[in-house]
């Protein structure tokens, strides 16, 4: 506990708001960037019904993937070509948006998916066109699980940027990582307890969120039940 | 691929698989033993439900290197010590099962529960020999995923000098050296596979009224 009340720890280029700052930056950059890819695609595939196939097999497989071991493979591969910092951040990003990609793209999927067949011929019966059919019923009621997907990403991520700091990357994971290199425990238990709490917190934010943007007629669900939306569970696996 | 080093390797290699797969399983098995009982009184308790099923959630949001790394606090072990790992798994593994035990439960249908009793099966006999087994596919699909993040979770812990076969990753970077890292990747992702496909079996040994060709 010392570590962490120390106020010398909390200035300068290495304190830990900095840290805060740099694990944060990295987590939003590869959530952005997962979420560009992951939404479109996932409407893409749950209305069209093209691809389906890859979605099951895709959120296996790299759950299986040991991300430790993903993150030091592209480094090897990628800093060489990358003289700078960029050949540890580059690689750290790629693994980021590669772990978050999955549980946004399968929640996305499963919650277009999961839409009242009755409320789209409704806005079909009222002359809505494809687009607005999109954009005014079935996202709006996909909505919880698309940001269910996104909760669960975000916590991966924050989760892999911590360990990100093995391959010198920034953030919080430096106190862990660091600590270790200098027989600090301290300072490791320091390092554990902000990752715990800011994930604690983006977790909360986000459960937040849901429960302002979504939607009440959705919610109330004693009035009429929302046929099966179960969340496609995606635990965080680093 | 450097072959000839893998081979002047193997006995390494094969003791770092061992350490794996104890981490793995030991916590799977510890979880599943606890979450038995626990997903059972929120099954029972409507109370109780959100209860534990809010404090499982926020287990989970804890990323593992921090747990590993604070779990010593509370336990009183040392850093190092892989005692740690397997309290670290058994947690996540609990915090994600409670809910899929609860909601097995849940989904026996009430006439089946009702016939048991007409038959004349008392309350724990109804839950052992009717309610578990009837929900034995709902959990076994909660096991899969818990199995498979267990083993890619294990290898989080080379960062903190735990031999498993995480370690052929920091050994890799360390020596920039690509055959360690790779064959690491893959003995986890088949680690992992054998294990999935190993509750496949068991689901299907446990529920010989299903029909043969089961969506998995």
């Amino acid at each position: 506990m010392n570590y962490l009340f120390d106020p010398a720890h909390w200035s300068g280029a290495d304190g830990i708001p900095t840290l805060i700052g740099e694990h944060l930056l990295y987590s939003l950059i590869a959530l952005a960037v997962a979420a560009i890819i992951a939404v479109p695609l996932g409407i893409y595939i749950g209305v069209t019904g093209k691809g389906v196939f890859m979605i099951a097999g895709l959120a296996n497989a790299l759950r299986a993937l040991p991300s430790v071991g993903l993150l030091i493979l592209l480094v090897l591969l990628i800093s060489p070509a990358f003289p700078s910092r960029m050949g540890y951040v580059l690689p750290s990003l790629i693994v980021l948006v590669l772990l978050a990609v999955p549980p946004i793209l399968t929640n996305t999927y499963a919650g277009v998916r999961a839409v009242d067949a009755a409320a789209v011929d409704a806005a079909k019966g009222m002359g809505f066109r494809t687009m607005k059919i999109l954009t005014d019923v079935q996202l709006p009621c996909s909505l919880p699980l698309v940001l269910s997907g996104i909760r669960s990403a975000l916590l991966q991520i924050i989760s892999t940027a911590t360990i990100a700091a093995y391959i010198s990357l920034g953030g919080l994971g430096r106190l862990l990582i660091d600590g270790k290199a200098q027989n600090d425990y301290s300072q490791m238990v320091a390092g554990a307890i902000l990752v715990a709490l800011l994930a604690l917190f983006f977790d909360q934010l986000l459960a937040f969120i849901t429960r302002r943007v979504v939607s009440p007629g959705l919610t109330r669900r004693t009035i009429k039940p929302v046929p099966a939306a179960e969340p496609v569970k995606t635990p965080v696996t680093v | 691929m450097n072959f000839e080093w893998l081979g002047r390797q193997f006995d390494n290699i094969v003791f770092l698989l061992g350490w794996h797969v104890l981490l793995a399983v030991t916590p799977l098995i510890l979880g599943l033993l606890i979450a038995l009982p626990l997903g059972w009184w929120a099954h029972r308790s409507r109370r109780i439900y959100p209860l534990l099923v809010g404090v499982a959630g926020l287990l989970y949001t804890v990323p593992s290197l921090a747990l590993f790394v604070l779990l010593p606090l509370v336990l009183g072990t040392k850093i190092l010590d892989p005692l740690n790992i397997v309290a670290a798994l058994t947690v996540y593994t609990v915090a994600l099962l409670v809910r899929v035990v609860a909601d097995a439960l849940d989904s026996v249908p009430e006439d089946t529960v009702q016939a048991a009793k007409a038959m004349g099966y008392r309350g724990y006999q109804s839950l052992v020999k009717v309610e578990l087994p009837v929900g034995v596919p709902v959990i076994c699909a909660g096991l899969r995923v818990a199995a498979v993040s267990n083993v890619s979770l294990v290898s989080v812990a080379a960062l903190l000098g735990i031999p498993q076969l995480g370690s052929l990753f920091t050994q890799g970077f360390q020596l920039r050296f690509y055959t360690p890292i790779i064959a690491g990747i893959v003995l986890c992702v088949v680690l992992a596979m054998i294990l999935d496909g190993l509750i496949i079996l068991l689901n299907r040994w446990l529920t010989p009224w299903t029909p043969k060709v089961v969506a998995s």
